[in-house]
């Protein structure tokens, strides 16, 4: 393949970045915004011509026999610390890798096309563009790494933007906690990420995925069954890595930056914090996921982490108030389920479907959800509140806001013919055919899911109308807002009939997907009833969920204060790491280093107090002085001469 | 061997000289002690008359005895009245200044009377009759030509040193 | 009786001793340049005696007298403008009363 296209789909958006961030200041709103949609857009056509080409030109150099060919289209060398320890730079080209691509320029374009609506008003346009500009440069130089340090380089990028990102209103004290929480937060993961790196590179002497994962037999005899505290080291390894996917990915318990990043711009939440960035944990892991094969006790690890939590994200959104707050919460419960869905994977059950569906889940997940938050976006533009108690009744005045919506709500929920119906069933079926207990309690996180969301849009289309909308009356979104809503919605509609199995597999040979009809059919079932459900508490203005609220005051109020985690963290932060540790370091800091340079500073000033006065000022004195002086050099030398 | 005469006329230099020294220091009317130290230049001047230096001790009475003792003079009429006494001096000072000037003499001394006197330490008619008497043309190319061991260039900035401290007195002595 | 060199050393050591205890000891500042020109006399008179004694053919030790005169003469003149200026100021000269440089 021609390296010009991979190059040139890094190097606009880089150029961007820079162009957008030295010269911003000179530029209009609208040159900078026009500069960033273009760029983006080109980066988009070369992206789909790119991930078409691969997919469907059956070039002998993309498949042969069938089977999709990974290849890296350059690798540069980049730093040679040692002869063997040596850093590339590269771009490699396989399904999930060309599936990335895509999925990251479209929502990319269509953040960038929304934003310019959204953000109109905003200061700092051009800055908040150069930062979209540089997100999309580093997630997109993530999916393509060739080796895992320059994923991690590039996973360490991506932070930063979501750090700028989240902060972008930085003179909200709150949008300015929220960007350090996730900040330190993923920071904290991503040691783990780097040990593992170091761990797994020690032993196999290589960086470089094609040769882990052709090899994975290799890896684990590289480790010479060495163990740690009764796991191998493999074990280890993949797991520490798996930590720093943990906090990309917000998997308990580091989920709690996720939804404090709502502080950011919704267009950027839409972008960074439900289609792209929080995947990439699910990208490392089905990156190296015949390395994970060797080892079930990883998968069944991040099996566990996916099952518990997805319920307990599932759980708290059901009680939120805050409309981003109740799709973080959706989106940390989705991802767990493309987690759990990998995690159930093994070659021998329907071929390592559990792959597959997590993949596909990742592609429609990535449109629905980035649909719904562009949707909330705008629901948040007419109403200028993130909370449902401020809207209600809202389908007669924003019809397109709505129906796009709906669809999302549908998508996720996993309403046939809708996208989030074709993903989630694949899921379903990989985990009943891994265990029934697996099956079973997704299945009811599935339900959960319908209904949190159901709740969320019948709360805020219709239930009862805000009175101030008689003073204020909100109204559609201008285009640049709609094109996305309808164009994602669109996705959303379609994109389940995208035959994923022949294009992205566990080992790249096609799979050709089929309905079960009885999981179907429960999950159809179940979604149902939570809409239902949904419906029947919250459709019109009545008294049924506050008489449940009140029946349970106290789980409704850990669900809301999402089970304490924050608390727990606060607690464990300040009262004992802070008070105990840093506190008696800060007393070691004052007493023993402050207190000897002290000293010194005290010494020398009683010594220059005391000596003062030999600088009388007096020139006579200075004179007897120097004259006693030169007297006595004298007569030491002269003492010396004899 | 020296002549008598030389040798009266050193020792009456001399004793004038120290004597005069003693009492340009001590003396507490200032204008005493500026007369006193005129005597000890004018005694400094006969020694080098003594030495052969007629020249240097011509420039000694007329720039030193004449020009600085008059700017002294001046300075004094200008800032003292005339029956100013100076106070007594304190006791440290006089230990301090005592000191100093004892143990650098002794030192001075010491070392002058151990050190192998030699060549130096003929008489004065030897080193005189030598031929060695320097006339003022010697003089005169010596301070004003261009070769080695002349002085053109030190003259010429001692002329300009002179020349800015005209200038700088006058601007620093003027009122403002 | 023979006139060596040291004839003429010890009365400039005598009377340098004497500029250096002037110098220490008296307050007026017009006295300390006084002794000051002791000091620088007893220097002058050092410098001769040298060029007589051990290198009577030459003539270095005198020029540098000369020079040293006439760089007293400068010292001297710039240093009594500065004691005018000085008794201006304060409305006397002595050096006790100078303090504004002090620490």
């Amino acid at each position: 393949m021609d390296i010009t296209l991979p190059i040139l789909i890094l190097a606009i958006p880089i150029s961007m970045f820079l162009i957008l961030g030295i010269g911003g200041v000179k530029m209009s709103r609208k040159t900078a915004g026009v500069l960033g949609i273009l760029g983006m857009g080109t980066t988009l056509t070369l992206a789909y011509t790119v991930a078409f080409t691969y997919f469907f030109s059956g070039d002998p150099a993309f498949i042969v026999d069938g089977v999709r060919q990974q290849l890296q289209v350059f690798d540069v060398t980049w730093l040679a610390f040692t002869d063997t320890l040596v850093v590339h730079l590269g771009f490699l080209l396989d399904p999930i890798s060309a599936m990335m691509l895509v999925v990251i320029t479209t929502i990319s374009f269509m953040v960038h096309l929304y934003s310019w609506g959204y953000m109109e008003h905003e200061p700092g346009f051009q800055r908040y563009y150069s930062f979209l500009s540089l997100f999309s440069f580093s997630m997109l130089g993530l999916v393509v790494a060739t080796n895992i340090f320059q994923m991690y380089i590039f996973w360490e990028l991506v932070g930063v933007s979501s750090y700028l990102l989240i902060g972008f209103f930085y003179k909200l004290p709150s949008a300015v906690s929220a960007s350090k929480k996730a900040f330190i937060v993923t920071r904290f993961a991503d040691l783990g990420f780097l040990i593992g790196i170091l761990l797994l590179s020690f032993y196999t002497d290589t960086f470089n995925f094609m040769e882990l994962t052709h090899n994975p037999e290799g890896v684990l005899a590289s480790t010479g069954g060495a163990t740690f505290m009764g796991a191998s080291v493999l074990t280890w390894a993949l797991v520490l890595i798996y930590v720093g996917g943990m906090g990309k990915s917000a998997m308990m318990p580091l989920h709690i930056w996720l939804p404090d990043a709502m502080e950011g711009p919704t267009p950027v939440s839409a972008l960074i914090h439900a289609a792209t960035m929080v995947v990439a944990g699910v990208y490392l892991v089905a990156r190296m996921f015949p390395v994970y094969l060797m080892e079930e006790t990883a998968l069944l690890f991040i099996t566990c982490v996916g099952a518990i939590t997805a319920f307990y994200a599932a759980v708290v959104a059901c009680c939120q108030i805050d409309i981003k707050r109740i799709l973080a919460f959706s989106t940390i419960s989705q991802i767990a389920f493309m987690m759990v869905a990998l995690g159930v994977t093994r070659p021998g059950l329907h071929d390592g479907m559990g792959y597959m569906s997590s993949m596909f889940h990742l592609f429609t997940h990535a449109m629905f959800k980035a649909l719904l938050f562009l949707g909330a976006g705008a629901l948040i533009h007419a109403v200028h509140s993130n909370n449902y108690t401020e809207m209600g009744g809202l389908r007669k005045y924003m019809p397109i806001t709505h129906w796009t919506f709906l669809i999302g709500c549908l998508a996720i929920a996993g309403i046939w013919p809708f996208a989030g119906f074709f993903s989630k069933d694949e899921m379903l079926t990989a985990m009943f055919a891994n265990n029934w207990i697996w099956g079973a309690w997704m299945t009811m996180v599935a339900g959960l899911t319908a209904f949190y969301m159901f709740r969320m849009y019948f709360m805020v289309f219709w239930w009862e109308e805000n009175p101030h909308y008689k003073e204020h009356k909100p109204h559609d979104a201008p285009w640049q807002m709609s094109v996305p809503l309808i164009f994602l919605a669109a996705v959303s509609c379609v994109s389940g009939f995208i035959p994923f199995g022949e294009l992205v597999t566990w080992n790249r040979l096609p799979y050709h997907i089929h309905i079960d009809p009885q999981v179907a059919t429960t999950s159809l079932i179940i979604a149902a009833f939570g809409i239902g459900l949904a419906a029947w508490l919250f459709m019109k203005r009545n008294h049924k969920p506050a008489a449940m609220k009140n029946a349970m005051p106290g789980l409704w109020k850990a669900a809301n204060r999402r089970f304490y985690w924050d608390e727990f963290y606060m607690f464990v932060t300040h009262k004992i790491i802070f008070n105990i540790f840093c506190r008696s370091i800060a007393w070691f800091d004052r007493h023993v280093i402050d207190a000897t340079m002290d000293g010194f500073a005290k010494v020398t000033q009683k010594t220059s107090v005391a000596v003062k006065g030999m600088q009388s000022g007096s020139i006579q004195a200075y004179v007897v002085w120097y004259f006693l002086g030169a007297v006595a050099v004298a007569a030491i030398t002269w003492i010396c001469l004899l | 061997m020296d002549s008598v005469g030389n040798i009266v006329l050193y020792f009456v230099v001399a004793i004038s000289m120290l004597v005069f020294s003693v009492m340009a220091v001590t003396s507490r009317k200032i204008l005493r002690s500026a007369t006193y130290l005129l005597f000890v230049l004018i005694s400094t001047a006969l020694f080098y008359f003594q030495l052969g230096y007629q020249f240097l001790g011509a420039v000694q009475i007329a720039v030193y005895a004449g020009g600085i003792m008059v700017l002294f003079i001046f300075s004094i009429l200008l800032t003292h009245r005339p029956d100013d006494k100076s106070g007594k001096i304190e006791s440290h000072r006089r230990i301090a200044g005592i000191c100093a000037s004892v143990l650098g003499a002794a030192l001075l001394l010491g070392a002058l009377f151990t050190m192998p006197v030699g060549a130096a330490g003929c008489s004065l008619t030897d080193v005189l009759a030598a031929g060695n008497c320097i006339d003022m043309q010697t003089i005169g190319h010596t301070l004003l030509g261009t070769d080695k061991f002349h002085y053109l260039l030190p003259f010429e900035a001692v002329s300009v040193l002179l020349l800015a401290c005209i200038i700088g007195g006058v601007v620093v002595a003027r009122k403002r | 009786m023979d006139l060596g060199i040291l004839w003429y050393l010890v009365p400039s050591v005598l009377m340098f001793a004497c500029g250096v205890y002037g110098f220490v000891t008296r307050k007026n500042l017009i006295a300390i340049l006084i002794s000051l020109e002791l000091m620088l006399n007893a220097a002058d008179l050092n410098f001769v005696a040298f060029n007589r004694y051990i290198f009577p053919g030459q003539m270095e030790g005198m020029i540098f007298t000369l020079f040293a005169i006439a760089i007293a003469a400068a010292e001297t003149a710039i240093a009594i403008a500065i004691i005018i200026n000085v008794y201006r100021a304060i409305g006397n000269t002595d050096i006790n009363e100078i303090k504004k440089l002090k620490f």
